[in-house]
C-alpha cells in the first residue's frame, strides 16, 4: 500500500482570505482616518482666521439672564455654568418623568389594542393613529395653547385640599424642604438606598450559587425603609419645614411650582411617546410565533400565564431595541421645549449662546451632553437586551 | 339501513345584537369598558365639534393656500410645479394599477381631494383658475394611470424605475431650473416653500437613509473589527444627539469643516443631516429584527453552500425586515414629521410657511391653534397612508400568522 | 472566487460606510469667490486678518446677476410675504434698492430667511451679501459680525401692559411675568434693566414671536416686550386693542440697520451712499414719480445725486444714475416708510416720531452726496 500524504497548496497572499479581511480593514481605518484628519484641519483654519475662541473660560462669568423653572437654586448672578446645570436638571426631570409614563401609558395601549373587547381595540387604535401621525412640535402646541393656557387666571384659580392651587400659570403644591439640620437626612437617605441596591444584588447571587433562602427583597427593603429614619432621629427631629405657596402680588410665591410650560412638555411627549411604543409592543407580541401560544393553551395556561410566562419574555427580544429608540427619541424631543418656553438644556444653550457669543464651544458641550446620556442609558439597556437573546448552544 | 347524513352549514355570521354581547358584553370587565368607552367618546366628539365648527376661524389658511402648497415659488413660473404634480400624481395611477391594494385607497382618496379642492369655493384671488383646472386633472389622471398600469406589460420595477427617474428629473432638474435659461430660468432653493419642502425632505431622506441603514446594521454585526467599530460609534453617536442639534451643526458648524471656498445649499445641507439621523435609527430597527433570527437559519444556509453574501441577502434580511415592518415604518413617519424641524434652521418648510403666514397679519397672531392644526391634518394625512399601506404589506407577509 | 468576491464587497461597504459617514462629503460644491472675513473677538484675542479684497463683493453680485440678501419672512412691516409668496417688507425694499443700483434691476435678489443664530455666521462665510433683518447695531456685534452702514430705524424696546393691569412704570413690574422672544437682544436687555433697578421677574420665553403675543393675550404674563414698532404691530391685531397699552417706559436703544460682510470698504459706500440717497431724497422731495424731471430740476444737489456729476460712482464703480435707478424703484425713505408703517400703510401705522427727517426733530440724517 502507498501511503498519500495530503499537500497543502498555500494560497496566493492576494487570495488568502486572513489576509484580504486585515488588509481590508487598514485601507478602509486609512481612508477614515484621513478623512477626519482633513475636516479637523480646515475646521482649525477656519476657526483661527474668524478669530473664534474654543475656550471655556466664559462658564464661570454671570449669567444675566433668569430661568423661570429650576429645580435647583438659581439667580441671575450665578455662573453659565450654573444656568447650564439648571437646563441640565430640567431636561432629566421631564425625560425620567416622561420615559415612566409612556412606558406605562404605551404598553397598556399596546395590550388595549390587541383586546378583545372592539370598542376599546377600535379607541386604543384611534389613540395611536392620531398621535403617531402628527408633528410632535404640533402636539406641543396643541396642548399648551389649547388647554393649559386655557386654564383660570391667577385670581380665579382652583383651589384643591393641600394646599394646592391651579391655574394658568402652573400648579402650586405644598412642598417639604429641607431645613438646616436636614444634611442628615440626605445622607442617611442616600446611604441607604446604595446599601439597598448592594444588598440586593449580592444576596440575589448568593441564593443563585448556593440555593439558600436569603430574603433578599425582604432584607433590601428594609434597609432602605430604616436608613432615613436614622437620618431623621440623627438631625434632630425637624429636617424638613413645609413651603406653602402664598399669593403675593402678581404671582403665587414658595411651595413647589410646575409650570404650564412642563405640564405641556411632560403630557405632550407622554402621549406621543406612548402611541409608538403601543405600537412596539404590538409588534413584540406579535412576533412570538404562534404555535407558542396555541401550546401554551394546550398545556392549560391561564390568559396572564400565557402572558407572563410564554408570550412577555419572547417579544422581549424583539422588543428592546426599538423601546430603547423610543427612550432616546423621547429625551432628546425634550429639546423642543423652547417652542413653548419651557427652558431645558438646549433652550439654555441658544439662550447662552445668544448671550455669551460663542457658539461652538456651547454646542460641543451641550451634544456632548446629549450624547454622555443617551450613551448611557443605551449601555444600560444593551446590558438587559444581550441577557434577554436566544442562547444558542 | 339507510345512513341519514347531515349536512352541516357553517355558522352564519352574528346578527347585530349577537357580535354586541360577543365583542363587547361578553363578561362584567368588558361590559364596564364598554359603557367608559361610549362615555369618552361621546365627551370628545361634542367638545371637538364644538369648537370647529363654531369657534375656530379659519382665514389664514383659506386666504393664503397656494403659499401652503409652494411657498415663495415664482408664481410665473409655477407651471413647473403644477407639471411635477400632475407626473406625479399619474405616477400614483400606474402604482395602483401594479400593485392594487397598497395604492388603491389612497389614489382614490387623492383623487377625490384633488378634485374637491378643485371646486372649493375660497375668495382669494390667489387660488387661480389654472390652479383649479390643474387639480381637476387629475382624478383623470389617477384613472388613466391605473389603466395603463393595469396594462399586463408594465411590471411593478417599470413603476419603480420610473418613479426614481421623475423623482430625480423633478428635483434635480425641474424644479431648480438652470442659470441663464429662458425656459427653465433658475429658481433658487430659498425660494422653495411649504408642502414642496416637507415631500422633498421626506422622500429623499427616506429613499437615503433605508440603504445606509440596513448596511449599518449588517456592519455592526459584521465579524470584521474596523467595519464593526465604526458601525457601532456612527450609530450610537447620532442616535445619541437630538435631529436640531445634527440640523444645526450641519447648517451653521460644518462649513468651517470644508475648505472656505466650497459652499453647500441650505437644503442639501438640512437633507443630509435627516438622512444620517435616520439612518442610524433604522440600523437599530433593523439590529433587532436581525437577532430574531435563529442562527440555525444561517447555519442551515451555510450546510447548503450559499455565500455569505447570498445568505444575508435572500435569508436573513427578508426574515428581519419583515419582523420589523411596524419600526421600520413609524421611523419613516417619524421622518417624514421630523422635516418640521428644518424651520429652526431657517428653511420654509409647511410648518415654516405656517408661522411666517401667522405674521403676515396682525389679527392672524390669535389664530394659531387652526393653522397648526390645518399643519397637523395635512401630515396626519400623508403619514396614515403610509401606515396604512404597511399594514396591507403586513397582511401580505403573514406578520404576526406564521 | 466567492471568498474574494465576499472580501471584496466588504471593502466597498466599508469604504461606502466611511465615506457617509465620516466627516460629510461635499455635494455639489459651487466656486465662489474666497471670502475670508474678519472677526475681532474682544477682549484681547489675537487677531488674523485677511480681509475681503477691495471691490470683491460687488463682482461677485455682478457675475452671479443677483444679490443675495438675508432677511426674514415672518415679521410684518420689515420682511414678510405678500399673498404670492413675494418677500416685501421695509428691510426687504431696502434690499431692492442695493441691487436697482448695482444691478439695474430691483427684482434680481433672493432673500434668504436667516434665523436669528444664523445671522453673525451666514454673513462671515459671505453666505450673503447684505443682512437686511432689523438688526441692531452695538459695539460687539459691528466688531465680531461686519461692517454696519447706516441705521434706517431707530426703535426701542417697550413693554405692552394690559390697561387695568395697574402698571405704570418699569418699578410696578416687580414680580412680574415677562412674555419674551429668545436669542434676540430683547431678552437681555430686559435682564439687564431690571437688574439694575433691583428688581425681579419671571421671564416666559418662546422662540417665535407668534407665541409669545398669544401667550400674553391669553394672560399667561402680565407684560410683553420687544421693540416698540413690533408691540404697535401686535396690538392692532388683538381681539380687543384698546384693553391694551404701550408704556411709555423705553428701556434700550434699538438701531436697526443693514450690515455688510468685512473687508470690502467699496461694498459698504457702496451700501451707505445708496442708504444716504433714500434720505437726501426725502429732504429734496425727490419721490420715485418725480426722479425723471427732478434729474433737470432746478436743485444742483439734487441733479448731482441723480447723475449730473461724480458723486463718487467712478471710485464705487457704479453708473451715474445708479441712485436715480434706486429711488425710482422703492421711492425715498418716506415712501419707503409710509408703504408699511404710514397712515395707510400695508403692515400698520406708526408715527413717524424718532424716524422723522431731522428737519421736522427726527434722527434721520445723512451726509450729502457731492
Amino acid at each position: 500500500m502507498s501511503g498519500h500524504t495530503r499537500v497543502f497548496e498555500k494560497t496566493a497572499l492576494w487570495r488568502d482570505e486572513r489576509v484580504l479581511k486585515i488588509a481590508g480593514q487598514i485601507i478602509s481605518a486609512a481612508i477614515l482616518i484621513g478623512f477626519v484628519y482633513w475636516g479637523i484641519a480646515n475646521f482649525l483654519e477656519a476657526t483661527t482666521q474668524r478669530g473664534m475662541s474654543l475656550t471655556y473660560g466664559f462658564l464661570k462669568e454671570p449669567a444675566g439672564f433668569p430661568i423661570a423653572e429650576s429645580f435647583i437654586v438659581y439667580e441671575p448672578t450665578m455662573s453659565f455654568g450654573r444656568a447650564f446645570l439648571v437646563g441640565l436638571v430640567n431636561t432629566l426631570i421631564v425625560s425620567i418623568l416622561g420615559i415612566i409614563f409612556a412606558t406605562i401609558l404605551g404598553l397598556f395601549i399596546g395590550l388595549a389594542r390587541l383586546s378583545s373587547n372592539w370598542l376599546v381595540s377600535r379607541i386604543a387604535l384611534a389613540y395611536i393613529e392620531f398621535h403617531r401621525n402628527i408633528p410632535l412640535l404640533v402636539l406641543l402646541f396643541l396642548w399648551y395653547f389649547g388647554f393649559f393656557s386655557r386654564l383660570p387666571r391667577v385670581k380665579d384659580s382652583i383651589t384643591l385640599p393641600g394646599p394646592i392651587y391651579m391655574n394658568q400659570r402652573g400648579l402650586y403644591l405644598a412642598w417639604p424642604r429641607l431645613s438646616e439640620t436636614g444634611d442628615a437626612l440626605m445622607t442617611f437617605s442616600l446611604a441607604g438606598l446604595i446599601l439597598a441596591v448592594l444588598a440586593w444584588i449580592i444576596l440575589r447571587r448568593i441564593r443563585k450559587s448556593t440555593g439558600r433562602d436569603t430574603y433578599f427583597s425582604w432584607v433590601s427593603a428594609g434597609i432602605l425603609l430604616s436608613f432615613p429614619v436614622f437620618g431623621w432621629i440623627a438631625s434632630g427631629g425637624t429636617p424638613l419645614w413645609i413651603d406653602i405657596p402664598v399669593l403675593k402680588g402678581f404671582n403665587f410665591q414658595g411651595g413647589l411650582r410646575l409650570t404650564p410650560e412642563f405640564g405641556a412638555m411632560l403630557v405632550g411627549l407622554t402621549m406621543y411617546t406612548a402611541a409608538f411604543i403601543a405600537e412596539v409592543v404590538r409588534s413584540g407580541i406579535q412576533a412570538v410565533h404562534k404555535g407558542q401560544v396555541e401550546a401554551a393553551r394546550a398545556l392549560g395556561l391561564r390568559n396572564n400565564q400565557l402572558l407572563g410566562l410564554v408570550v412577555i419574555p419572547q417579544a422581549l427580544r424583539v422588543v428592546i431595541p426599538p423601546l430603547i429608540s423610543q427612550y432616546l427619541n423621547l429625551t432628546k424631543n425634550s429639546s423642543l421645549a423652547l417652542t413653548i418656553g419651557y427652558q431645558e438644556l438646549f433652550a439654555i444653550g441658544k439662550i447662552t449662546i445668544n448671550q455669551a457669543g460663542r457658539a461652538v464651544p456651547i454646542f460641543i458641550m451641550v451634544m456632548a451632553t446629549y450624547l454622555f446620556l443617551s450613551l448611557f442609558t443605551s449601555i444600560l439597556l444593551n446590558i438587559y437586551n444581550r441577557r434577554v437573546q436566544f442562547v444558542e448552544k | 339501513m339507510t345512513a341519514v347524513t347531515e349536512t352541516i352549514r357553517p355558522p352564519a355570521p352574528p346578527k347585530p345584537v349577537e357580535w354586541m354581547q360577543k365583542n363587547l358584553f361578553s363578561n362584567w370587565f368588558n361590559t364596564l369598558l364598554t359603557l367608559i368607552a361610549v362615555s369618552f367618546i361621546y365627551f370628545t366628539v361634542i367638545t371637538l365639534g364644538r369648537w370647529l365648527l363654531f369657534t375656530a376661524d379659519w382665514r389664514p389658511v383659506t386666504t393664503y393656500p397656494v403659499l401652503f402648497l409652494v411657498g415663495q415659488y415664482p408664481r410665473e413660473e409655477l407651471w413647473r410645479p403644477g407639471l411635477s404634480l400632475l407626473l406625479s400624481i399619474f405616477l400614483v395611477g400606474m402604482s395602483w394599477g401594479v400593485w392594487e391594494k397598497y395604492v388603491k385607497v389612497f389614489a382614490i382618496f387623492l383623487g377625490a381631494l384633488l378634485g374637491i379642492l378643485a371646486l372649493i369655493p375660497l375668495d382669494t384671488q390667489t387660488f387661480t383658475p389654472a390652479i383649479r383646472a390643474t387639480f381637476l386633472v387629475c382624478p383623470l389622471l389617477i384613472y388613466a394611470g391605473f389603466r395603463v398600469g393595469h396594462l399586463g406589460v408594465i411590471k411593478g420595477y417599470h413603476v419603480a424605475l420610473l418613479w426614481l427617474i421623475s423623482l430625480i428629473t423633478i428635483i434635480l432638474v425641474f424644479l431648480p431650473g438652470f442659470g441663464d435659461s429662458t425656459i427653465l430660468p433658475e429658481v433658487p432653493t430659498t425660494a422653495w416653500g411649504g408642502l414642496i419642502i416637507t415631500l422633498l425632505l421626506a422622500v429623499g431622506g427616506i429613499v437615503l437613509s433605508f440603504p445606509i441603514g440596513v448596511l449599518l446594521a449588517l456592519g455592526r454585526r459584521s465579524s470584521l473589527p474596523v467595519v464593526r467599530l465604526f458601525s457601532i460609534l456612527f450609530i450610537e453617536t447620532v442616535r445619541g444627539v437630538p435631529l436640531v442639534t445634527i440640523l444645526f451643526m450641519f447648517s451653521v458648524i460644518l462649513a468651517l469643516f470644508l475648505p472656505s471656498e466650497s459652499r453647500i445649499d441650505r437644503l442639501v445641507r438640512a437633507l443630509m443631516g435627516i438622512v444620517i439621523f435616520s439612518a442610524a435609527y433604522t440600523a437599530e430597527n433593523v439590529r433587532g429584527g436581525l437577532q430574531a433570527i435563529p442562527q440555525g437559519q444561517v447555519e442551515a444556509a451555510k450546510a447548503l453552500g450559499l455565500t455569505n453574501f447570498q445568505i444575508t441577502a435572500f435569508i436573513v434580511l427578508p426574515q428581519a425586515l419583515r419582523l420589523v415592518i411596524p419600526s421600520i415604518v413609524g421611523q419613516f413617519i417619524s421622518l417624514f414629521k421630523d422635516t418640521t424641524l428644518v424651520v429652526i434652521v431657517g428653511i420654509n418648510d409647511l410648518l415654516g410657511i405656517g408661522k411666517a403666514v401667522l405674521n403676515l397679519d396682525p389679527e392672524y397672531i390669535r389664530l394659531q391653534t387652526e393653522v397648526y392644526l390645518f399643519v397637523a391634518l395635512v401630515f396626519w394625512v400623508f403619514s396614515y397612508f403610509m401606515s396604512f399601506a404597511s399594514q396591507q404589506l403586513e397582511k401580505a407577509l403573514g406578520v404576526g400568522e406564521r | 472566487m466567492h471568498k474574494v468576491i465576499s472580501i471584496f464587497s466588504l471593502l466597498v461597504i466599508a469604504v461606502l460606510l466611511t465615506a457617509c459617514g465620516g466627516a460629510a462629503p461635499t455635494a455639489e460644491p459651487i466656486k465662489v469667490v474666497e471670502t475670508v472675513v474678519v472677526t475681532v473677538e474682544v477682549p484681547g484675542e489675537t487677531i488674523v486678518t485677511q480681509p475681503e479684497s477691495y471691490g470683491s463683493i460687488a463682482t461677485r453680485v455682478r457675475e452671479r446677476g443677483k444679490l443675495i440678501c438675508g432677511g426674514r419672512t415672518d415679521l410684518l412691516g420689515f420682511g414678510y410675504l405678500d399673498a404670492d409668496g413675494k418677500s416685501i417688507g421695509f428691510d426687504i425694499d431696502f434690499c431692492r434698492a442695493v441691487a436697482a443700483a448695482v444691478l439695474g434691476d430691483p427684482d434680481a435678489i433672493e432673500i434668504v430667511p436667516l434665523t436669528a443664530a444664523d445671522r453673525g455666521p451666514a454673513l462671515q462665510t459671505g453666505e450673503v451679501d447684505l443682512l437686511s433683518r432689523n438688526v441692531t447695531w452695538n459695539s460687539k456685534r459691528d466688531a465680531e459680525w461686519g461692517n454696519f452702514t447706516t441705521v434706517m430705524f431707530y426703535d426701542g424696546q417697550g413693554f405692552i401692559v394690559g390697561a387695568d393691569s395697574g402698571i405704570g412704570t418699569l418699578a410696578d413690574m416687580d414680580g412680574a411675568t415677562v412674555c419674551v422672544t429668545s436669542g434676540t437682544t430683547t431678552e437681555s436687555n430686559l435682564a439687564t434693566a431690571f437688574a439694575d433697578a433691583g428688581l425681579t421677574y419671571e421671564a416666559v420665553t418662546f422662540e417665535e414671536t407668534a407665541a409669545v403675543y398669544g401667550a400674553y393675550e391669553e394672560g399667561r404674563c402680565d407684560v410683553a416686550t420687544s421693540d416698540k414698532s413690533q408691540l404697535a404691530s401686535v396690538r392692532a391685531g388683538f381681539a380687543s386693542p384698546d384693553d391694551h397699552v404701550i408704556l411709555d417706559v423705553t428701556i434700550s436703544k434699538e438701531p436697526l440697520t443693514p450690515v455688510v460682510p468685512a473687508g470690502d470698504d467699496q461694498w459698504l459706500d457702496i451700501v451707505k451712499t445708496m442708504a444716504w440717497a433714500l434720505i437726501n431724497a426725502e429732504e429734496y422731495g425727490v419721490t420715485s414719480s418725480n426722479v425723471e424731471e427732478m434729474k433737470t430740476g432746478p436743485n444742483a444737489n439734487v441733479r448731482i445725486m441723480l447723475g449730473e456729476a461724480d458723486w463718487g460712482n467712478v471710485a464705487l464703480g457704479l453708473e451715474a444714475d445708479a441712485l436715480a435707478r434706486a429711488i425710482a424703484a422703492v421711492g425715498n425713505y418716506g415712501e419707503m416708510y409710509d408703504r408699511y408703517f404710514g397712515p395707510s400703510g400695508l403692515a400698520f401705522s406708526l408715527d413717524r416720531g424718532l424716524n422723522n427727517l431731522w428737519t421736522n426733530g427726527g434722527l434721520i440724517y445723512a451726509p450729502p452726496i457731492r
